[in-house]
């Protein structure tokens, strides 16, 4: 038998059995089952952020991205850092009103501050749109690393077969509660893989950092800084913008906010994880020690380096505690994407079907939503390929769109109509949708414009259809108000 | 203007403007990090200017908790 296989057969084992045990003492009720009662402190909600942030893809990805691009990769660890120091303010008025108005999923927010049913609606299709592909990019790494680790043994198929049908059980019985438990077992695992295999392959293979960089600066000059044209220093300015603008616009990012039980907790975050997402340095400095040791491996195939080049370094053994790992970094956040498309579906869209369904009904069609949700993410992972990276880029677009809304909505009274915040937000959709599907970039709509202008992120686009469709429809709307300062404290 | 009661009270916030720092110094140097300049342990100087921010930032928003919670005494 092989030992990789008896490990990542233990965390799977491990992770559903603290799901399913974590309900023990539990009633649920929607908001137990989808946020915890509104009770988890400060490691709980540390441990769930890090974990919505740690998935398979950037682990996969990071490391893919550090192998194939170089330089570039860098601009997650900038979206951290910037999008972690603005959370220290944005979070605490979140979480305050989501507490006082007694809200659960992300489009409530919408629907109370601007008093707006049908902007909630849209705000619900808008997150179950973006998350499905999500999931599905869960699922597909959880293929890769189980069915790489496990050297072929069990395929890709049977792998996200049986992660999904464990993830359903344990979201089902345990809700939030679940993912929580499994996180904080998960995050202790990635960092001794992460901090382990970056620290170790480097040394193993070139016999020093110093060294390393200096060998593949040799073999692909430029390769650790931006390049003039393409994936330039305005495309990392503006790429790094608009994902810290989305960040906290995911639903279940978002979800994970009202989670909390006071709002010191997201102060506290603010110090840490700056700091702590510097984990990803060590998934980098993995991948960049792939580079000149399994070459070869072009386009989705620089998702595998992570796993290739350390079953060339490593015993089984260890390969086996690097799959389990994986395993577990799927399901976290593949448990918070499941319960939050599930909690949508049934508060905002069953509920608005059906107004007359009290909560108990409202609670028990979120998890009949559970396998449904799976089923179709789980038939689209084992349909799709190559084409669920543009999926999940644009479900990162559409999710952005939420951004001018809400921030204009924080104050004591929204500073846009909610027909402004519906039309800014229906407009921006549609241009990305348009954007997504026309393949366009900004060299390609204005291929005369000088080059940093033709490198911007084609994301900016939409941002900006969004705002001026928003402020027009709200001058429209609605005669403009005296309006006195709110007070900045 | 500092006779007006609730200006006084938002100067006496005015150290949470230091949250824009890592914004804007971290996005701000980027074009100005030279590929070319002697890099620090072998580490390229992209490398070594973005990861710097990580820490700083930390450092950054535990001076704004402590200052807040000064503050809120």
């Amino acid at each position: 038998m092989n030992p990789a296989l008896v490990l990542i057969a233990l965390s799977f084992a491990l992770a559903l059995g603290l799901g399913v045990f974590a309900r023990l003492g539990k009633t649920m009720n929607l908001e137990q089952w989808s946020l915890g009662g509104r009770g988890f402190g400060a490691i709980f909600v540390f441990v769930l952020m890090a974990g919505e942030i740690y998935t398979t893809f950037t682990f996969l990805g990071a490391s893919g991205w550090a192998y194939s691009k170089g330089g570039p990769a860098l601009y997650i660890l900038c979206t951290g850092t910037i999008t972690y120091s603005m959370s220290y303010f944005l979070l605490p008025i979140i979480w305050r009103y989501a507490k006082s108005r007694a809200l659960v999923s992300q489009a409530d927010f919408f629907i109370a501050k601007y008093e707006s049913r049908s902007l909630g609606v849209l705000v619900a299709l808008v997150s179950v749109v973006a998350i499905v592909p999500y999931l599905v990019l869960q699922l597909t790494g959880l293929g890769i690393f189980v069915s790489e680790a496990s050297y072929g043994t069990i395929t890709p198929r049977a792998a996200i077969l049986t992660g999904s049908a464990g993830l359903v059980a344990y979201v089902v019985v345990s809700g939030i509660r679940g993912a929580a438990w499994t996180a904080a077992v998960k995050d202790v695992m990635i960092l001794v893989v992460a901090v382990g295999v970056g620290v170790y392959l480097p040394l193993h293979y070139y016999g020093g950092y110093g060294a390393m960089f200096a060998a593949i600066e040799e073999a692909k000059p430029g390769f650790f800084a931006l390049p003039s044209s393409g994936m330039s220093v305005s495309w990392l300015i503006s790429t790094v913008v608009l994902t810290s603008l989305g960040f906290y616009m995911w639903p279940h990012t978002f979800g994970t906010v009202y989670a909390a039980s006071d709002e010191r907790v997201f102060r506290k975050n603010a110090v840490a994880l700056p700091l702590y997402q510097l984990v990803l340095l060590f998934v980098f400095l993995a991948g960049f020690a792939a580079a000149l040791q399994v070459p070869g491996l072009i386009g989705a195939q620089a998702d595998l380096s992570l796993l290739r080049v350390s079953k060339l370094a490593f015993s089984p053994w260890v390969v086996g505690v690097i799959g389990g790992a994986g395993v577990l970094t799927a399901l976290v956040p593949g448990s918070m994407l499941l319960l939050t498309a599930s909690t949508i579906l049934a508060q905002n869209v069953y509920r608005e079907l059906v107004p007359t369904a009290n909560d108990r009904r409202v609670a028990l069609v979120a998890r009949a939503c559970v396998p449904l949700v799976a089923l179709v993410a789980v038939g689209l992972t084992l349909r799709g390929g190559a084409a669920i990276v543009p999926l999940l880029l644009m479900g990162y677009s559409l999710v952005t769109q939420l951004f001018p809304a809400l921030i204009l909505s924080l104050g004591a009274r929204p500073r846009a109509t909610a027909a402004g915040a519906f039309a800014g937000i229906l407009s921006g959709e549609l241009t990305v949708a348009y954007l997504t599907i026309s393949g366009s970039t900004l060299s390609t709509l204005l291929p005369h414009a000088p080059q940093f202008v033709k490198d911007l992120n084609v994301g900016l686009v939409a941002m900006l259809v969004n705002v001026v469709v928003l402020t027009g429809v709200s001058a429209l709307t609605r005669p403009v108000p005296k309006r006195t300062l709110a007070p900045l404290s | 203007m500092t006779d007006h009661a609730p200006r006084l009270r938002f100067t006496s916030r005015r150290y949470r403007w230091l949250a824009v720092l890592p914004t804007v110094g971290l996005l701000g140097g980027i074009p100005f990090v030279d590929p070319t300049s002697p890099t620090l342990f072998g580490f390229p100087p992209l490398l070594v200017w973005i990861v710097a921010w990580a820490p700083t930032t930390s450092a950054i928003m535990g001076l704004i908790l402590v200052l807040d919670r000064r503050h809120d005494k």
